[in-house]
């Protein structure tokens, strides 16, 4: 492997780990200052691996550069004096600026990466700006790349990151860890920040599959984080990991090669990953010790229900009572939508679209695609009405497509 | 839109009147339901069954068993409905499976705030 391939995939791995550490050091508000030391440190490793060929251990290597160029950094010390003495000062460890070590160990990575996360998924700071901030710095995405997960191009994302950088200043937000009387609110808005990495990987309207399944699994590798560390190791981060490794089992079955979507009913079996459902069901057992029933519980049911494909009694009967408790948990219109699908599962066609149309959700696009489904084989010609009407107000090609096939179906049908 | 309650009035007290557990089960069954495709709608506040048993009390300190020992139609429950009218609350309460049972009725209220 020669340097221009190993720079990528250490910049992938490596550079949200060296940010974290540099962070810890110069403090949340410093985001920029670690960014560009960590830049600056791939910039040497592409130059100098470019003509003495790769070091034996190219992380070390890194960490070591990295590390070199912060002390400098803080003995130039304009920035040092006014700004971080007083911080530093705080920790035990630091005195001089000599004797400052930024130390990369395991342990010092993870400390610094879970501190970040918590950091990152802070209130104050809006939920846009929270995934963008973990794919750059929790994730180390590029900036093309977040660009491409939410099509849009790359000054939006820098303005966006540039942005959220100032709310971190406003907001003083820092780098400790909450307390364990905080911690249980804190954590559940890390929660949030990773259940949303996953779903704009899971339902993201980019067609770049393998970026949307890095999404995916970036998620997942950061709830692991949470699980690996005992006061964030709760049964709401087991129950959310149970439900990220059921859906991802069906990431390869649910996109076609064109990137279109495969319906459930249509995907290929074979494609589903097992090792991912046992994975899941794994967590999902871990998660059941806790007192509190979450969101992320039933949500997990119903995905493991999900990765089960045979249509029985229990599994739609087990389905509509998860969904009616997600319900009173908190209303949002997408569960009184899936419900009404289940309803129609285990009640049938009729009774659901007397319970659908009462929800009245004129204006949402799945509310009539759903009514299109319950219509057809009961009344085709509202069938094909409620399905126009999905497609009017269609968001994505991929929608578009999908209802499309639909419609056409339902046509030669009569 | 207005919160509702809805006053859920059956006969408590009339021994041959009493579903067996497994017709209560079918009850209870339909009567969630019910409550779920009010949730759906997000219209759904609040509410609770009440115990068959009681305490009334009246002036001079006289308590007696049950509120129902005299009447057929004992409060069994309520539940509290966000409805943009009157109308709509009644059309809403019209599913409540208690209705299908000879004698039992159902009551709807504004809930105007005010004591």
């Amino acid at each position: 492997m020669d340097s221009t391939e190993i720079i990528p995939q250490l910049f992938r791995t490596e550079y949200r780990k060296i940010v974290a550490v540099l962070c810890k050091h110069f403090g949340f508000d410093q985001m920029e200052i670690a960014e560009d030391i960590t830049s600056d440190a791939f910039l040497t490793a592409a130059e100098t691996w470019g003509q003495k060929g790769i070091p034996p251990n190219p992380t070390a290597w890194l960490y070591t550069v990295a590390a070199n160029r912060a002390k400098n950094y803080l003995k130039r010390g304009r920035v040092f004096n006014t700004k971080l003495a007083p911080q530093l000062r705080r920790s035990a460890s630091a005195g001089e600026p000599e004797d400052i070590e930024v130390e990369f160990s395991p342990q010092n990575i993870n400390d610094s990466q879970l501190r970040m996360m918590f950091a990152i998924s802070h209130p104050a700071i809006p939920p846009e700006a929270q995934i963008g901030l973990s794919l750059r710095i929790l994730c180390g995405f590029g900036i093309d790349e977040i660009a491409e997960a939410f099509l849009t191009n790359k000054e939006v994302i820098n303005k966006r990151l540039f942005r959220a950088k100032e709310k971190i200043r406003e907001a003083g937000v820092s780098l400790d860890l909450p307390g364990p009387t905080e911690i249980d609110a804190r954590l559940s808005s890390v929660l949030t920040t990773i259940y949303l990495l996953f779903n704009e990987g899971y339902y993201s309207a980019s067609d770049n599959r393998s970026l949307r399944k890095e999404l995916c699994f970036e998620a997942i590798r950061l709830c692991q984080m949470l699980i690996e560390n005992e006061p964030t190791n709760t049964s709401e981060a087991n129950a959310l990991l149970a439900l990220m490794c059921f859906h991802a089992s069906r990431l390869d079955a649910r996109l076609d090669a064109n990137g279109a979507i495969v319906l459930y009913e249509e995907q290929d079996v074979s494609l589903w990953n097992s090792d991912l459902v046992s994975k899941g069901g794994y967590f999902l057992n871990r998660a059941a010790s806790g007192a509190r029933l979450s969101k992320y519980h039933l949500e997990a049911g119903i995905a493991f229900w999900n990765t089960q494909k045979e249509d029985t009694k229990e599994k739609w009967g087990q389905i509509l009572q998860f969904y009616n408790l997600l319900l009173q948990l908190e209303y949002s219109p997408m569960a009184a939508l899936n419900r009404t699908y289940a309803y129609s599962k285990v009640h049938g066609k009729e009774g659901a679209i007397r319970e659908a149309l009462l929800l009245g959700l004129s204006n949402n696009r799945f509310y009539y695609a759903l009514l299109g489904d319950l219509y057809t084989g009961v009344d085709d010609e509202r069938a094909l009405l409620n399905l126009s009407e999905a497609l009017a107000l269609a968001r994505t090609p991929a929608e578009r497509a999908t209802l499309q096939k639909r419609i056409d179906g339902l046509v030669k049908k009569e | 839109m207005d919160e509702y309650i809805v006053l859920m009035r059956l006969d408590l007290i009339t021994k041959e009147k009493q579903p067996t557990p497994d017709q209560l089960k079918v009850y209870m069954e339909h009567y969630q339901e019910w409550v779920n495709g009010i949730i759906a709608q997000d219209k759904f506040v609040g509410g609770t069954g009440l115990d068959a048993k009681g305490k009334v009390i009246k002036p001079g300190g006289v308590i007696t068993d049950g509120p129902f020992a005299e009447i057929k139609e004992s409060l069994a429950g309520f539940v509290i409905i966000r409805a943009g009218s009157l109308d709509e609350a009644v059309e809403m309460a019209k599913g409540n499976p208690i209705l299908n049972g000879e004698g039992n009725s159902v009551e709807v209220r504004r809930i105007n705030g005010q004591h």
